[in-house]
C-alpha cells in the first residue's frame, strides 16, 4: 500500500527507477559470472544457454529487459529534468518511459519466443 | 552522503551509458532470433576491437554508475554511513568491475 | 416586594424555558452531522490517535475542527496557529496522511467517509500533539546558504532591477514561501537522510544565488554542494505536488544541480 502523499505519478516514477536500478545491479555479477565461463568452460555457457530456452527463464528475460529498459528511459527523463531547460510536462515523460520500456521488453520477447 | 563529485561521476557514467545500453538492447534483440550458442556469440566478439571497446566503455561506466547507486540505496534504506558506507561503494565497485573485466576478457580476448 | 416578584419571574421563566430548550437542542442534534475525527496525541517519547466527535458545520476548515476540540472538548490539546488566512505558514499538519495547511483545507475537500486524521507534520520532531519542532526546518534554511550577502551599504543608492530579466522572471516563481514546512514533510528523501537540506531551504538557496545584488553566488553553491545537499534530490516531486502555495521546489533544485554542474567544469570546484 503506498502512504497518501506519496500517490502520485513522479513517486511511482521514482520507485521503479529505484527498483530497476537495484534489480541490476544484483543481476550484473551474475551475468557476468556466466559470460566469464566462455573463457575456460564454454560447454559450461552452451549449457546454461540451453537452461535459458526454458520458457519460464523467457519471461525471467522479458523482466531483466524491462527493468534494463525502464531505467535507460527514466534516467534519460531524469537527465532531461536536470540539465534542460524545465518542462512542465513531467508526468507525461515519466508515462513514455515506462510505455518505451514496455515496447522494446515487448519486441525482445517476441523474438525470443 | 552525496557531493558534488559523486553526482557528477553518476551522471557522466549515465550519458555514457545510454547509447551503449541501446546498443546492447539491439544486440540482444538481433542476436536471440533462432536460439544462442556460445559458438555463436563468441564468433561476433573473439578478437574484435570495437566490442572490446564497446563493452570496456560498458563495465567501466555500469561499475561506476551502479556503485554510487548501491552506495545511495544502502545508506537511505539501512542507514550505513560514514567510513562504513564509503568501503561498501568501493568493495560493490570493485566487485563489479572485477567480474566484468574477466567476462570482457573471456567473450573479446 | 420587588426582589420576591423578580425571583418568581425567574423560576417561571426557567421552568417555562426547560422544555422549550430541549426541543431547540433535539432538533439542533437531529440536523447536525457528527465527523469521526482521530487526532494524534502525545510528545516526543510517544503517543497515538484520539477519538473526537466534531459538529460538522456548513463551511469548515481543518483549523476549525482541532479549535473545537480544543475549545469544546479538550482544553489541554496543543497545536500551532497564527493568520488563520494561508499567509503565516504555522497551521500546517499531516490531514489523513498528507501534509496541508490547515487553514485553507475545507474539511469538505478531504472528508472520507466521515472521518478525518490529523497529526503532526512528518519529518521533524513533536513538541506535544499536533505541534511540531520546527527548529530542524529552520536550521537547514540557515544552512543552506539562504542568506542575502550584501553589495552595497545602507548610504548608497537603491539598486534598481529589471524586472524582466530571465534570472528575475526565474527568482519570481520561488519567492512566496509561505515556511510551513509542507514540503519538507512530503519529501522522502528529507524522511531517509538526516542531513538533506529539503526542498524549501534549497529554493530560497536558488533565488538568492539568481540575485544579482548578491555579492557571492559561490558561497551558496558551496553550501547546497555538501553531503546534504541538492544532489541528493531524487526529484519525487512531492514537495511540488502538495506545495500549498503551488511552488516549484523541483524545479528551483534542478536548477541549482544544474548551476553546480556548470561551475564545476568551469572552475574545478
Amino acid at each position: 500500500m503506498i502512504r497518501p502523499h506519496r500517490s502520485h505519478p513522479l513517486w511511482i516514477a521514482y520507485l521503479l527507477h529505484r527498483l530497476s536500478g537495484l534489480g541490476l545491479a544484483l543481476f550484473l555479477p551474475v551475468h557476468f559470472y556466466v559470460l566469464a565461463f566462455a573463457l575456460n568452460e564454454p560447454e559450461r555457457l552452451d549449457g546454461f544457454l540451453r537452461f535459458a530456452d526454458n520458457p519460464l527463464v523467457k519471461i525471467a528475460e522479458f523482466g531483466l529487459v524491462f527493468l534494463l529498459a525502464v531505467h535507460v528511459f527514466g534516467g534519460l527523463r531524469l537527465l532531461a529534468l536536470e540539465f534542460l531547460p524545465w518542462s512542465p510536462r513531467q508526468k507525461t515523460l515519466a508515462a513514455s518511459a515506462v510505455a518505451a520500456a514496455f515496447l522494446v521488453a515487448g519486441t525482445f520477447f517476441l523474438q525470443a519466443v | 552522503m552525496l557531493g558534488l563529485r559523486l553526482y557528477m561521476a553518476q551522471r557522466l557514467s549515465a550519458m555514457v551509458m545510454i547509447p551503449l545500453t541501446l546498443g546492447h538492447i539491439a544486440v540482444m534483440i538481433y542476436a536471440i532470433q533462432g536460439g544462442l550458442s556460445a559458438a555463436e556469440i563468441l564468433g561476433r566478439t573473439k578478437g574484435s576491437v570495437v566490442w572490446f571497446l564497446f563493452y570496456g566503455l560498458f563495465v567501466l561506466a555500469v561499475s561506476l554508475h551502479a556503485s554510487i547507486g548501491l552506495r545511495v540505496i544502502v545508506h537511505e534504506t539501512l542507514g550505513l554511513k560514514g567510513r562504513g558506507l564509503e568501503i561498501f561503494m568501493w568493495l560493490s565497485g570493485i566487485l563489479l568491475l572485477a567480474t566484468g573485466l574477466r567476462a570482457l576478457f573471456a567473450v573479446t580476448l | 416586594m420587588i426582589s420576591i416578584y423578580s425571583f418568581l419571574l425567574e423560576t417561571l421563566t426557567a421552568i417555562n424555558a426547560a422544555p422549550s430548550f430541549t426541543v431547540i437542542e433535539a432538533v439542533l442534534s437531529a440536523s447536525m452531522q457528527e465527523m469521526d475525527v482521530s487526532v494524534w496525541r502525545g510528545d516526543a517519547s510517544g503517543g497515538g490517535l484520539e477519538h473526537f466527535r466534531v459538529p460538522a458545520e456548513e463551511s469548515q476548515t481543518i483549523l476549525d475542527v482541532v479549535a473545537w476540540i480544543q475549545q469544546y472538548a479538550d482544553p489541554t490539546l496543543s497545536y500551532r496557529y497564527a493568520c488563520r488566512v494561508g499567509m503565516c505558514g504555522s497551521c500546517a499538519m499531516m490531514v489523513n496522511g498528507v501534509p496541508r495547511w490547515t487553514c485553507r483545507t475545507h474539511v469538505k475537500k478531504v472528508l472520507k467517509d466521515n472521518a478525518i486524521t490529523i497529526e503532526p507534520l512528518r519529518n521533524l520532531p513533536v513538541i506535544k500533539d499536533l505541534a511540531a519542532d520546527m527548529d530542524p526546518f529552520f536550521d537547514k534554511w540557515v544552512a543552506a546558504g539562504g542568506v542575502h550577502h550584501p553589495t552595497k551599504t545602507r548610504n548608497e543608492p537603491i539598486e534598481i532591477l529589471d524586472p524582466k530579466t530571465p534570472e528575475r522572471v526565474e527568482t519570481d516563481t520561488g519567492i512566496e514561501c509561505i515556511n510551513c514546512s509542507v514540503c519538507y514533510a512530503a519529501c522522502d528523501t528529507v524522511s531517509s537522510n538526516v542531513d538533506f537540506l529539503g526542498p524549501a531551504a534549497l529554493q530560497r538557496a536558488w533565488t538568492i544565488y539568481l540575485d544579482p545584488k548578491d555579492a557571492d553566488p559561490n558561497v551558496i553553491l558551496d553550501a547546497v554542494s555538501g553531503k546534504g545537499g541538492c544532489h541528493n534530490c531524487h526529484s519525487q516531486g512531492s514537495c511540488t505536488l502538495h506545495c500549498p502555495n503551488g511552488l516549484n521546489p523541483m524545479k528551483a533544485i534542478a536548477g541549482l544541480k544544474r548551476a553546480t554542474v556548470a561551475s564545476f567544469f568551469k572552475g574545478g570546484r
